[in-house]
């Protein structure tokens, strides 16, 4: 066992002094600029989710009254919206309570000071399924004592819309440059198996068995993959910083505190680990295929 | 230790390189094959290692049937054989120690006990205070004893040399073969092919001869 594990320990050595030559390290460069698109994207796409998850996706219609309706009007109104089936919730806004709400966004309450009265008028949210929200609308806004009729919500649904079709882009853009990977790998180890194919050669003669051989070969696939990954993380990393620099000040003149996210520890352990698993396949194809070219003659 | 029994070898392409040859090698022979160019020297000795198996017939090495080894297997057959080539298949990206160094990196031993074989094994072959030396810095003679290191640093039992003093003067040529008579006399099995008949006939061992793939 102790020699089986010193081979191992050997094997690895070698293949971190192959990774440390130039060749090495441009090959991890290599990989870790193509595995940085697909690890940005993701990182984006996770940011836009969690912003996402913030606001309300179920389809809400706000219904609202006249400025001068009377509480009474309200509470007629509430009832005949409480009695249609296709409305799932209702929830009555008073205009005291909006204009409460839409003093807390950020350089209004000087607007509304301005004006010296309350501007808003009283309103219901209700809610229905997306497939219903249009047709609802239409309907709710030729109801006597309904002034003006606005269907939200429906934009978030875009949105989450679009955050799929990026993830199904995503995907296919990880598949693509992880085949991509495993190539790199494949031919960087071709390479490696015809410059010490002399080598090879004679371990065969001495009795040297295909998993010794193969031994170094998959290790650097491994640390390649790895090494590719951590420079893919450091791009996203600077990227991702780049980027919130610029996006903050924005943010911030929206009264808002979004930043694109790094991804999580375990997100980011997850993507090292892929590329060095994708690297060690890379290499054991490669070695699998071209180690049975070289026989003894 | 090593049988072949009407062992015929036919390449690919309808070459017959061997026919019908049948000998038995005892533990601590010593043996040259003889043959011109061509008689099938090489073939037979390839067979003994498995580079090349039998078309028909059997090689038993160590008991084991050569030819029904599976790939596999191959490898701990040659851990056992101790093989010197004309061309010795040095490794000139690193030092002489290396060189010998290198069946022993897939052996059981520790790093110290490897270390103190190669040593030894280029002491007996009068290598040791070239050690640090890369082979492009040795004569034809000293590259090819240090072939032989390489194949003797395991203790193999059976040592086999193909036209180990081809391309060497008459003196180099007997120091290559002093060696391999100084293994046999402790025991070890030796099969050597050469063409070099004068050389053959000043230690009287055993004599095979191939003509034209068969044993004369």
């Amino acid at each position: 066992m102790s020699a089986w594990l010193r081979q191992h320990r050997q094997a690895f050595g070698a293949a971190l002094r192959r990774l440390a030559r130039a060749a090495g390290i441009m090959s991890a460069l290599v990989i870790g600029v193509a595995l940085s698109l697909p690890a940005g994207s993701y990182a984006l796409l996770e940011s836009l989710r969690a912003l996402t998850a913030r606001l309300t996706l179920e389809p809400q219609i706000s219904v609202f009254l006249p400025l001068e309706a009377r509480r009474a009007d309200a509470e007629a109104l509430g009832a005949k919206l409480r009695a249609d089936r296709r409305i799932g919730a209702v929830r009555f806004v008073s205009r005291e309570e909006a204009l409460k709400e839409l003093k807390q966004v950020a350089g209004i309450s000087e607007v509304i000071a301005a004006i010296g009265r309350n501007p808003l008028p009283d309103a219901f949210v209700v809610s229905a399924s997306a497939e219903r929200v249009e047709a609802l609308a239409a309907d709710l806004g030729r109801l006597p004592g309904v002034a003006h009729v606005q269907a939200d919500a429906l934009w978030a649904q875009r949105l989450a819309a679009l955050q799929g079709i990026g993830r199904v882009g995503l995907g296919l853009l990880a598949a693509l440059l992880g085949a991509a990977l495993v190539a790199v790998t494949f031919n960087t180890i071709r390479l490696q198996i015809l410059t010490q194919r002399d080598e090879i050669e004679v371990s065969k003669l001495i009795g040297a068995t295909d998993a010794f051989i193969r031994r170094p070969f998959c290790y650097f696939g491994l640390l390649q993959g790895l090494a590719g990954g951590v420079v893919a993380l450091g791009i996203v990393a600077a990227v991702l910083a780049l980027l919130n620099r610029e996006l903050r000040p924005l943010a911030q003149s929206y009264g808002a505190s979004f930043s694109f996210a790094f991804p999580p520890p375990a997100d980011a352990l997850a993507i090292v680990l892929l590329a060095g698993v994708l690297g060690w396949l890379g290499a054991r194809l490669s070695v699998n295929r071209h180690l049975r070219e070289i026989e003894p003659a | 230790m090593v049988s072949f029994s009407a062992v015929a070898k036919r390449y690919p392409g309808g070459q017959e390189a061997l026919r019908g040859v049948s000998f038995s090698l005892e533990p601590g022979e010593l043996a040259f094959v003889t043959g011109r160019s061509g008689a099938g020297k090489s073939t037979l000795l390839k067979l003994i290692p498995a580079i090349e198996r039998p078309s028909s017939g059997s090689v038993i090495v160590n008991g084991q049937n050569v030819g029904a080894l599976n790939r596999a297997a191959i490898p701990y057959l040659r851990r056992n054989l101790g093989l010197v080539f004309q061309d010795q298949k040095l490794l000139y990206d690193r030092s002489v120690h290396d060189n010998v160094m290198l069946p022993l990196a897939f052996s059981s031993h520790t790093p110290k006990e490897a270390a103190r074989r190669a040593r030894a094994a280029l002491d007996k072959v009068g290598l040791l205070a070239r050690e640090k030396a890369n082979p492009v810095q040795l004569s034809g003679g000293e590259q090819q004893r240090l072939a032989i290191a390489r194949a003797v640093v395991n203790r193999p039992a059976v040592l086999i040399a193909d036209e180990p003093t081809a391309n060497l003067d008459a003196e180099s040529a007997a120091r290559i073969v002093e060696i391999f008579v100084a293994f046999n006399q402790v025991g070890v099995t030796v099969l050597i092919a050469t063409h070099d008949q004068a050389l053959v006939a000043r230690y009287g061992k055993r004599v095979l001869t191939l003509s034209q793939g068969r044993l004369a």
